[in-house]
């Protein structure tokens, strides 16, 4: 047993920091410490930045770009950006639709999109739930009907992240409505989202962002030369995807980075006549959140040596599962700690990157206020998305418990 | 013992209830009167005045009709159900409770009805950049001038200070930054020459703003009471909010039960499911013994041993801070994506609780001052 890296991945780390010190813009850096959003066109030039490096998408086959590097590799790229912070590889690309065009494509697909998908000249968003489709995937009633060389969708998909950034959308639609269970009649398309019968709407989230939308679909014809693999196949590539994640699920850099952040401010507020963050309290209360993070950070690498054991493209470990109910629990508990230290100060609506928003110009207060509160009510979808923490539940009551 | 309303409060209840029913019961139009330019609907105010809200804490010799912190427990219940917007609190619960406790008859006299009419909107400027939650955190100066007082300093966060005719300011005359001897309350009007407001929109959609003093002149007369008074006015302040919270509760388990009756995933209503139950009886039993705890410090409010008060109050605000944050987060986990938009009020109740342990101190601050 052996908990520290060996030189050569420690070595490898010294030099991701390097890269990053080097190459991230300040401004961009600065925003997401401050919890602020980044723009489209930042994170395309970062992404590009890291592809030019080959680090975009490491995991993929060595023929699109990837580097065949074992999952702590993997890890310590990963962790490293999040805690940075910086901009990850947009994950709807490089987890997502990438991989399973790698794996399920045809050799046109590939060609076609992997270059751009790692590059973010294609910026991809996922077409999976549906107003009565979210825990419940496989009850999607979006339609795809066969008509000679295209099909033709209809229905309508939500929680649509950034679609309003996207060049398209990877959709899971019903071919067959006849199946005989309701995962067996579900194809994986691909779709232009300049295609004529699309529409999209945005959904405001409580913290005044946008950052989810409802894309729907009217009589949209597709060539049938964009469908992923098999028909009626697509729930095993969503599976496939939705399993493929298991690196950065847990998001433990993330958490590393906000906790520092909130040592930060608690070093900057007054608790009485101390700094809070010299008062024994808040410090027990940091403490908590540190242990919690330390066991959680351990229990990745382990399923990442079991990864590694097991052959990395072998079927998703269960225990990921824990990855994600512990990371989304920690990752709201320091949004919600970094509120804390801000105090009343939270209370003023402070938003002001988007047009349509009416929150105020200048900050009140220091600047760290602002977000605060915005970022704790956000945060709270994170145990809602890919897979809610119950459904998370479900799986580890399933395949490890028994029962 | 007795857990009851008299007749007469029920009768208030019911009629509060209505008011909201009419003017709250379709929710899209809370985002209406929140645009207006203080942030509240001014016609919805003179409602209030006409049920009587606005004189209900008041004695009777200065217009009002004598209600205790039970009534005010009533009013903000339903406030609590309906994301209210108006300034209620800060003016007619704690400003007025510090003119109650602290002003002179003269001022009684000239300020009480003009509250009770909807005439005037009072707001507390006491935050400072650095005090957090500490009442006698004071930095902001008043130093005699001839017959009167002239303050500087500023105030932030106030509550209810945008749309305010009169500020009611701490100041500190002597001692230092955190001494409790030396602090004065000022009645200051809004538009006195040397205030600068900037009023703006908080997270949970009520409005507050930013105060500045420079050089503004009060009358000696102005004083309007100490820290003690300050003291128990956030008392009552906090018994206030700790029965709004628990009418947020109630509107937001009564949603997210209807919400999984009605959602349905793997061809049933999620409400099936006992984890899921289980989960929504654990905010049912944290909202109910937030309740009790809103009773115990409504029934201690009135107290006059300011020991005994702050106590009750620190419990109450530790225990209804805690529920808050635990009810609004697994409201929002079981409402999944939808309770995280705009355009569904349970993450507005969300939102109205988490500012609700923000204010007059979070569950940790009143913790520690109990555990001192």
């Amino acid at each position: 047993m052996e908990l520290s890296f060996s030189s050569e991945e420690l070595a490898f780390r010294d030099e991701v920091r390097a890269f990053i010190r080097d190459n991230l813009p300040r401004d961009v850096q600065q925003r997401m410490i401050e919890g602020r959003e980044i723009g489209k066109q930042d994170i395309v030039d970062w992404q590009r930045k890291l592809n030019a490096k080959g680090w975009a998408v490491p995991h993929w086959p060595r023929a699109w770009g990837g580097q065949n590097w074992s999952p702590v590799h993997e890890y310590i790229l990963i962790d490293e950006l999040q805690s940075a912070p910086a901009p990850q590889p947009l994950p709807f690309n490089v987890s997502m639709v990438g991989p399973v065009i790698a794996t399920f494509g045809s050799d046109e697909q590939k060609k076609t999109f992997l270059p751009g998908t790692a590059n973010l000249d294609i910026w991809w968003c996922q077409g999976f739930s549906e107003p009565g489709a979210g825990s419940d995937l496989a009850g999607l009633k979006t339609t795809a009907r066969r008509e000679g060389d295209f099909y033709v969708i209809n229905g309508q998909k939500t929680w649509t992240t950034l679609a309003q950034y996207a060049d398209w959308i990877f959709v899971l639609a019903r071919t067959n409505p006849q199946a005989a269970k309701k995962q067996e009649g579900i194809s994986f398309i691909l779709v232009d989202m300049k295609t004529p019968g699309i529409t999209v709407r945005p959904i405001q989230l409580i913290d005044g962002g946008h950052e989810v939308n409802e894309v729907w679909f009217d009589e949209v014809k597709v060539p049938a030369e964009n469908l992923v693999g098999e028909e009626n196949k697509g729930w095993d590539y969503a599976k496939f995807l939705l399993g493929n994640e298991r690196t950065s699920i847990a998001r433990v850099g993330v958490s590393k980075q906000r906790l520092r952040r909130v040592r930060e401010l608690a070093a900057k507020e007054r608790a009485g006549d101390a700094r809070l963050l010299d008062a024994p309290w808040f410090r027990e209360k940091l403490a908590g959140i540190e242990i919690d993070l330390k066991a959680l950070e351990i229990t990745q690498l382990r399923v990442l040596a079991e990864a590694r054991k097991s052959g990395k493209h072998g079927a998703p470990d269960p225990k990921s599962s824990i990855l994600k109910i512990k990371g989304s629990e920690i990752q709201q508990a320091t949004t919600e700690l970094l509120m804390d230290v801000v105090g009343p100060l939270a209370m003023p609506y402070q938003r002001s990157t988007d047009a349509e928003d009416d929150g105020n110009a200048t900050p009140i207060g220091p600047d760290d206020a602002a977000y605060a509160a915005p970022t704790y009510f956000n945060w709270r979808k994170i145990s809602i998305y890919g897979g809610s923490n119950e459904i998370q539940r479900n799986i580890i009551a399933k395949a490890i418990l028994g029962f | 013992m007795d857990f009851d309303f008299t007749d007469e409060q029920r009768l208030l209840r019911d009629s509060v209830a209505k008011l909201f029913a009419n003017r709250y019961g379709d929710f899209e139009k809370r985002n209406g009167y929140a645009k207006q330019p203080d942030g509240f609907d001014r016609a919805i105010w003179t409602e209030y005045a006409e049920v009587g809200l606005l004189a209900l804490p008041f004695d009777e010799k200065h217009g009002g009709f004598g209600g205790g912190p039970v009534e005010t427990m009533i009013v903000m219940e339903e406030i609590g159900k309906n994301l209210a917007l108006e300034p209620y609190l800060p003016s007619v619960v704690f400003a007025g409770a510090i003119l109650r406790h602290g002003a002179s008859d003269a001022v009684k006299d000239e300020i009480i009805p003009k509250i009770a009419a909807g005439e005037a909107i009072i707001a507390v400027a006491h935050t400072e950049r650095q005090s957090r939650y500490d009442l006698n955190d004071v930095t902001t100066t008043a130093r005699r001038d001839g017959d009167g007082y002239v303050i500087e300093g500023d105030k932030t966060v106030v509550i209810g200070g945008n749309s305010a005719d009169y500020l009611i300011v701490s100041a500190r005359m002597s001692g230092a930054r955190r001494d409790r001897d030396g602090i004065a309350l000022f009645l200051v009007d809004a538009k006195a020459e040397g205030v600068s407001r900037r009023g703006y929109a908080m997270q949970d959609g009520l409005h507050g703003a930013e105060v500045s003093l420079a050089n503004v002149r009060v009358p000696a007369s102005r004083r309007v009471g100490n820290l003690p008074v300050l003291e128990r006015a956030a008392d009552e302040a906090i018994a206030a909010v700790c029965a709004e919270a628990v009418g947020v509760m109630e509107a937001l388990i009564a949603m997210t039960v209807d919400y999984m009756k009605t959602r349905k995933q793997f061809g049933v209503a999620i409400s099936v499911f006992q984890a899921l139950q289980h989960r929504a009886v654990d905010m049912y039993v944290a909202a109910e013994q937030a309740r009790s705890m809103a009773i115990f410090a409504a029934l201690s409010a009135a107290s006059d041993d300011a020991k005994e008060r702050g106590e009750a109050m620190a419990m109450a605000k530790s225990a209804i801070g805690k529920a808050a944050r635990f009810v609004g987060q697994q409201a929002i986990q079981l409402h999944g994506g939808i309770g995280m938009t705009m355009e569904y009020k349970a993450g507005h109740l969300f939102k109205r609780l988490t500012m609700i342990d923000l204010q007059f101190g979070d569950a940790d601050h009143h913790l520690r001052r109990l555990a001192a």
